[in-house]
Formats: C-alpha cells, structure tokens, sequence
C-alpha cells in the first residue's frame, strides 16, 4: 500500500510535466490562430483584442496553462477557435479509436503469448526459427506498408475483412487493422515472452518443480510462465497507450473515424485545442497504464512485494 | 576477452555476414550514391512516363514525375542512413552522461534525471513529432534529426542507468576506489566499460527504429518535403496510386525493410554473442 501511494506521488509530478510541455509547444507553435481564422482578410485591431482576450491568449504561458487543467479535472476540454466544444468533437471518436486499440491489445496479448511459449518450449527447433525470423521481418517492415498489403491481399483480392469504414462495427470493421496496429507489438511479445521462458526453464525452481513429480503442463503454465511474463506485462502495459497514440497511420488507412485522424486534421489546421486535449488524455492514460502495471508486479511476484516493503 | 569470444561467435554466424553486407552496400549508396544511379536526384525527369512500370533501361520503373526510380530509390538512402545513424549517436551519449550521472551520484540528480525521462518517455511518438515539425514547416534533415532525439533517448538512458547501478557496487570498482581513483575516472575507466555492452546492442537496434520512424513520419508528410529525396516521401507519394502501380511502393519498401531488418538482425546476433547466458 505504501509503495502504491510513493509510486502515485511520483507519477504526479509527471503527469504535470509532460503535459505542460505538450501544451508550452502546441501553443508556442507560430502563427497566429486568429489570425489564420480571417484568412486572407485583414482583422482589425479591436476585434483581434477581443478575440485574444477570450480564449486568455493574452496571458502568461503558465496561466494559461493552469487555467487549462483546472478545465480538464472538470470535464471540460475546452473548446475549438470556431466555438465547438473539444470534448463533443472527440466524443465519437474516442470509440473507434478505443475499440481499434483494444482489438489490436487482445490481438498482441493472446497470439504473442502463444507464440513466444510455441516457441520457448522447443528453442531451437522448427516452430522457434519460424516464429523468430517471422517476428524479426514483421519488426523490419513499415506499419503503412504492412497496412496496405494487407489491405489489399486480404480485404480486396480475398475478400475475407472489410476494405475501409467502420460499417460492420466491432469486431468485424476492427480484425484487419487491428491485427495491422497490433503486428509490432505482437512481434515484440512473442520474442520477449520466448527469451524469458528460455532463461526461466533453466532455473532452480523449475527443476524443483520437476523432480517433485509435477505434470509438465503444470511446471510450464504455473512456475515457469507465471515468471516469465513478467517483462511480457510491462510492455503490455506501455503498448496500450502506444496503441491508442499509434493508431494515426491505422486509423488513415483504413479510414476509420478516430482520435488519430482527428488530431492529425488539427495539427495541420493548428487547432491548438483539440491537439492538446487529445494528447493531454492520451498521457494520462500512458501514466495509469504503467502505475497499474507497476502494481501488477507485485502480485504475479512475490519477491518484488516484500522486497519493496 | 569479451570481445574475443563474441568475435569468434560472430564469425560463425551467417545472419551476422548477411546484415553486415547489406548495411555495407547501404552505406555506400548514402556515401556514394553516384556510384549506383545513373542519374542525379531529380534529374532528367520525364512527365509523360509518369508511373510507368519497370521496363528496359529502367530497372524500377518511373516515378510520379516521370524520373527513373532506381535513380531516386538509390538517393533515398542516404536521408534514413544519415538520420537512423546521427539520431542513434546523439541518443547514445546523452544516455552515456545522464545513465553514468544519474547511477552513480545516485539522490537528487538520479531523481531528478529519472523524472525528466519519465517526462519525455510520455510523450507520443508520433503525435509529439508531428507538433513539433508542423511548427517549423522548413525543416531539413538535422531538424529531423533533433526533433527524433529529443523524443527517442530515454530508452537507451533508463537501460544505463541500470546497468551503472548494477556495476559501481562491484568488487573492481571498490578495489580501483581504494587504489585513489577519482569519480570520473572510476566512471569512465572502470564502470562505463563493463556497463555498456547492452547499451550498444539496444542502439543497433535504434538505428532501424529511427529509420522507421523517419520513414513513418515522411509517409504521414510532416518529415522531409520535396526536394528532398527519401523512401518515405517515395512511399508517401505511393500510397495514392500503389493499387494500379505496385511498384511505386514495392520498391522503397523493399530498400527500407531490407536496411531496417539488417540493423536488428545485426543487434540481435551482436547480442546472442554478448551474453553467454543464452547458448
């Protein structure tokens, strides 16, 4: 308990941080964004106060900041330079998005685990090269070119999956580009997963566990795994806000309608609001992620609970 | 003697001299890339055989502009050689400092150092690229490059920082202390050597994530703008008419995902021959 309360007191701080450094280089981004709102057309001075003073454009960096935050803890995100709240416009989003991520996390965890105790079982044989040389290559490869291909092959020539949209919902709409989001997260799990079972079936304890008389099946699945996926659920854990930031280049593809192509628009339409509420969630989800996995720990090993007592 | 036996293991592997000569045929396409293209960058270009499939006396075929795209393939090399190399060393001696600082003084600094990397191991990849580069539209290459360490160093220096901890409390480190060496002298002589090791492979290894991070934020077209040449701009132009014209995207992304494979496949044997442990 009193570790989980340090490690929060640690994240805090962090949490502040980044965001204020997201939100320092969103907003200290030149150009003027009311300025850029007339367009060609020259904006008189008044009007250009009066819009400043609105949206406190005309406040210190922190202030404005501050101000922000004391928004967030409220719900409320804020709104677009047009008027629109932030919050309406992800509101929709956040679905598709969420529902991408968590298919290509299911996706990353259920096969990756597969693979890699395929594959640490029998090191060296033919199921190990495979799944070596077959992660190695999906690594190796670009996302968007890994996208298309598959988009392509399995979407259009097969016919298996849905090309593009969201039409069919979950999980139909979601297998293709979730496997294609979660394809190098998955290549990470299974070899991470294989070289801790590797080291793990070698130790002391597994012997024990042999010698007591126990069934294979229990040595591998209750002593041997149980310690071996220890490193496996840290990278689950960061993966997932990996995933969710990750899923621009997805989300462009196969014209899904989510946080990622949002933000991408604002970004380029210097929608300074909508980026920095949108990464501003996405860093608070990053943190929770990894204090749960932190906390985790502790119950999959005993040792780092005591140790940490 | 580390490094004997890890040569000697090298030596026998196939997959080390496979991705060794393809990085040494990538390096020389970016140091020299007259040598293998015909034609300079750009050069030479011809609208009316826009996208025309590969055929004689153009191996790859013809780009959107109608230039040869062997020619323009082979000059892509150098953007994501010279990126995945510079942003990998960079990232590498500032984690040398920070991990060496951090694990060995240990209190304040190594909180405070362990907090800034937290800070910056938040940031999204690509969202917090694309900030950045967007702010500053005339970009080249070195800005590419400052802008992917900024975001890509705290892997390397959370790793450093361990294996500094891991090391200063051993037994040489106290022998050489109480011979009266000074801190920075046990740092460098004694400590770095003995830590460094995965480092150096986690940094392989970088090399072919930057190359694909770079390459990933051309294709999303914040990175590098014409008239600069690089796979992913050729990928990024690709994307709207590979469907008919496969080749516009075959063929960069063979060149990347060869260059890319190479460097983790090299870290990946590098590492088998560092660490007893795994034979």
């Amino acid at each position: 308990m009193r570790y989980a309360a340090q490690r929060l007191a640690q994240a805090i701080p962090v949490f502040f941080a980044t965001t204020f450094l997201i939100y320092a280089m969103v907003f200290a981004l030149p150009g003027d964004p009311i300025l850029a709102l007339a367009g060609d057309k020259p904006v008189p001075e008044q009007v250009l106060a009066v819009m400043r003073a609105r949206y406190h454009l005309d406040e210190p960096l922190l202030v404005q900041y501050g101000r922000y935050m004391l928004g967030v803890f409220q719900g409320n995100l804020g709104e677009t330079f047009t008027g629109q709240p932030v919050s309406e416009l992800l509101q929709d989003r956040w679905s598709v998005t969420a529902q991408l991520a968590l298919t290509a996390w299911i996706f990353e965890l259920a096969v990756g685990i597969g693979l890699g105790v395929l594959a640490g079982l029998r090191r060296g044989g033919a199921a190990d090269t495979a799944v070596l040389a077959g992660t190695t290559f999906v690594i190796a490869v670009p996302v968007f070119v890994v996208g298309y291909t598959a988009q392509i092959v399995l979407g259009l020539n097969l016919g298996l999956f849905p090309t593009a949209g969201t039409d069919e919902g979950w999980p139909g709409s979601y297998l293709l580009p979730g496997m294609v989001l979660g394809s190098f997260g998955l290549a990470y799990v299974a070899r991470l997963t294989r070289t801790s079972l590797v080291e793990n079936l070698r130790a002391d304890y597994v012997r024990t566990a042999t010698a007591k008389g126990l069934s294979r099946r229990r040595v591998v699945g209750l002593h041997a795994l149980r310690n071996s996926l220890i490193p496996v659920v840290t990278y689950l854990g960061v993966d997932f806000g990996n995933l969710m930031a990750g899923a621009v280049v997805t989300e462009g593809i196969f014209n899904l309608p989510g946080i990622g192509q949002q933000v991408f628009q604002s970004i380029q339409l210097q929608e300074g609001p909508v980026v920095v509420g949108v990464v501003t969630l996405l860093v608070m989800i990053f943190i929770l992620a990894n204090l749960a996995v932190d906390l985790l720990y502790g119950v999959l090993d005993p040792r780092i609970r005591r140790a940490r007592a | 003697m580390l490094a004997r036996d890890a040569w000697a293991e090298l030596r026998g592997r196939v997959i080390f001299w496979f991705s060794a000569a393809v990085l040494l045929v990538a390096l020389a396409m970016a140091a020299f890339p007259g040598l293998f293209a015909r034609l300079g960058p750009n050069e030479a270009c011809n609208l009316r055989m826009s996208k025309h499939g590969p055929a004689d006396g153009a191996l790859f075929g013809y780009d959107l502009q109608g230039c040869d795209y062997w020619s323009q393939v082979v000059h892509g090399t150098r953007a994501s050689i010279v990126v995945g190399v510079a942003v990998t060393v960079f990232a590498l001696l500032i984690s040398i400092v920070l991990g060496l600082v951090g694990g060995y003084y240990g209190g304040v600094a190594d909180a405070l150092i362990s907090r800034i990397t937290d800070v910056f191991f938040g940031i999204p990849f690509v969202l917090g690229a694309t900030v950045v580069l967007v702010a500053f539209p005339d970009h080249g290459i070195w800005a590419m490059t400052l802008v992917l360490v900024l975001l890509g160093w705290t892997t390397m220096t959370r790793l450093m920082r361990g294996q500094v901890i891991a090391v200063k409390d051993m037994d040489f480190v106290a022998a050489a202390r109480m011979l009266g060496a000074r801190d920075r002298r046990l740092m460098f002589r004694h400590i770095l050597p003995n830590a460094i090791a995965p480092v150096i492979v986690v940094a392989m290894l970088n090399v072919g994530n930057v190359i694909a991070g770079e390459a990933t934020l051309d294709y999303l077209g914040v990175g590098l703008q014409y008239p600069d040449v690089s796979w992913g701009l050729q990928l990024n132009i690709a994307q709207t008419f590979f469907a008919d014209h496969p080749h516009l995207l075959v063929f960069p992304a063979l060149f990347l995902t060869a260059t890319v494979l190479s460097f983790l496949m090299l870290g990946d044997v590098v590492r088998d021959a560092l660490d007893p442990r795994l034979r």
